[in-house]
Formats: structure tokens, sequence, C-alpha cells
């Protein structure tokens, strides 16, 4: 075995140890959808079709709450699709430590690319300027194996199992609450904060819009308060 | 209530398709161009301009309650929302809304 497969291989177990403390946050997630889904009336193979396919709780929540909802098809993919939209944002970050790899592996660096793999990456790539992109994308590979199989696997086990928790555990309010998880650690600054609120009042304001649509307009104008509220706070600082 | 199985498995493949492709999109097609500053300003809001609107209702008037608003579940989401953004964690919150959830649930029998 040469030197440069040795580094690799290293290179992927660091970033399987850097990213496994957060097979305690994927864990609960999956288990809850895993709940919410069959409570809902997916069935095993589409709750685990969806996991397995999607890996992104926020947006699996707000695919099963509009689906519950009976919004149209187009309302709940763009509303679903917009909650991912972030993601966007995370692709172009790696663009100069991860876009020299091939394009099959890029394939799977796409596919791994959640929000802890990649608030994980960011911060470790920089640092290591001198590694090779065929460790830094085992790096990152690494960070995705660690989690995903436990995303998948806490899903399964809240399908499987979920229907068998009597209504007396109130497990429709985990979804709410596992929300509400996703929410309030990401009030790190006054924008995000105003958007939040933004988003609450225009979205009870305007749920009489047939559709669902007035969820999508509600989250536009809390997408421009928080962006406006950036850029004053900016203006102020010089 | 019944769902309609077409839509389920059509949502389910758009948002596989979608998704995956935003995850892509820069590492795999637009290569390094960066992404405008205005643009970037925006995307930060995503999830916070959504997730609050959509959850809002449920906490409001849950559906398990007929609609009606419950101390339980507002106490449980105003305890899990505290801790979540005291210690910036999404296990504090889970944890804490839970307990609150049975706590006050058993009190009011």
């Amino acid at each position: 075995m040469t030197s440069e497969q040795t580094t690799t291989k290293t290179a992927f177990w660091e970033g399987y140890r850097d990213c496994a403390p957060f097979i305690l946050v994927a864990a609960p997630f999956g288990l809850m959808f895993g709940v919410a889904a069959t409570e809902l009336g997916l069935s095993l193979i589409q709750t685990m079709t969806m996991t397995v396919l999607v890996i992104a709780g926020a947006a699996q929540f707000t695919a099963l709450i509009l689906l519950e909802e009976h919004a149209p098809t187009l309302i709940i993919l763009a509303t679903a699709l917009a909650v991912n939209l972030r993601m966007a944002m995370y692709s172009a970050a790696l663009v100069p430590y991860l876009g020299k790899a091939r394009g099959r592996t890029k394939l799977l660096l796409a596919y791994f690319n959640v929000d802890q793999t990649f608030g994980v990456a960011s911060v470790r790539l920089p640092l290591e300027m001198q590694w090779t992109v065929a460790q830094r994308s085992a790096y990152f590979i690494g960070g995705g194996l660690a989690i995903t199989p436990f995303w998948i696997l806490f899903t399964y086990l809240g399908a499987a199992f979920g229907a068998a928790i009597p209504p007396e555990f109130s497990l429709d309010f985990a979804m709410p609450i596992c929300f509400i998880a996703i929410i309030a650690p990401a009030l790190r600054t006054l924008p995000h904060v105003l958007a939040a609120v933004t988003s609450v009042v225009a979205a009870l304001t305007l749920s009489w819009i047939p559709f669902s649509l007035g969820l999508l307009i509600a989250a536009a104008i809390a997408m421009l308060v928080g962006a406006q509220a950036e850029l004053w706070l900016e203006r102020r600082k010089r | 209530m019944t769902l309609d199985q077409t839509q389920i498995w059509i949502v389910i493949a758009g948002m596989a398709f979608g998704t995956f492709f935003i995850r892509w999109s820069f590492l795999g097609l637009l290569g390094d161009r960066e992404l405008p500053q205005w643009a970037l300003r925006h995307l930060r809001y995503t999830a916070v301009a959504i997730l609050p609107g959509l959850i809002a209702p449920l906490i409001l008037w849950p559906s398990a309650t007929g609609g009606e608003p419950d101390p339980a579940r507002l106490l449980a989401a105003l305890v899990a929302f505290g801790m979540g953004m005291w210690r910036k964690s999404a296990l504090w919150a889970i944890f804490s809304g839970l307990t609150t959830l049975y706590a006050v649930q058993y009190l009011l029998g």
C-alpha cells in the first residue's frame, strides 16, 4: 500500500470521527420522521424510499404536513424544495475544495451534502489545504457514511414500531417539536429572528389563500425581511 | 383520511430528484461561479422563513385535539423553543419539549 492510499484512508476515518457526534442529532429526527410518516398513512416502502433518497429532515416533514393538508402536488414540491435551497449555497461553498473531484465521485459527494457533513467539512477543509482532492473527498464521504446509515436505521425503527406506541404519548406533536428543534438553534442573529417572526405572522394572516399558497408567499416576505435586516445592520456598522 | 398514492410517489420522486440536483448544482455543473451577494443574503434565510410559518398553526390549533388550543402542547412548544435557543441544541429542544408535554398531560390528568 502506498502512502497516498494510507492517507486517503486516514482522511476517511477523520471525516467519520468528526461527524460521528451528529449521529445523536440525526437519530432522533429519523425516528420521529418514521413515526410521523406512518402515522400519516405512508407505507413502510414509501417512508424508506423518501428517507434514503432525500435525507433532509426538515423538507421531509414539510412534505408530510402539506400532504395532510391535501395541498396540490406542485405546491408541496415547491415548498419542500425551497426548504432545501440552502444546500445550493453549500454546493457552491464546496467548489474550491472538491470541484476538481471526478464526476462520479461528485455524485456521491452531492448525495452526502447534508447540513451536518457540510457544517463539519466547511470548518476542517480550509485547515487542511495540503490534502489532495482524493483525501478531501474521502473526508467528506467518511462524514456522510457516519451519519446516513443511522438516519436510515432510525427512520426504519420509527416507521416499523411507531404504530405500536399508544395515542397517550401524543406523537402527533413529535413533528412540531422536531421543527422547533431545527429552528430555535438557527436563530443566531437579529435578521434570523425577524425572518422567523415575519414567517409566523404572515403565514397565519395569509392562511385563507387556497392551495396552501399562503405559506410560500409568507416565506418570500420573510426572506426579504431577513435579507433587508441584514443589509440595514451592515450599513449601521459602518 | 386516505392519501392519494400517486401523489405520494410523485412527491417522493420530485423531492429526491430536486434535492439531489440542488446538492449537486455548483459542485457538478456550475463549477467555480460565485453566487452573487444578494442571492447569498436571501438563501441564508430560506429555512427560518418557511419552517416557523409551517408549524405555527400545528402548535396553536393541533388536529389531535380537534383544532382546540391545548395547554400541554403550547407549554411544550414554548419550553422546547426556549431550551433550543438557550442551549443552541436540537437535542435539548426535543427532550425538554417532550418531557414538558408528558409532565403537563400527567398533571392535568
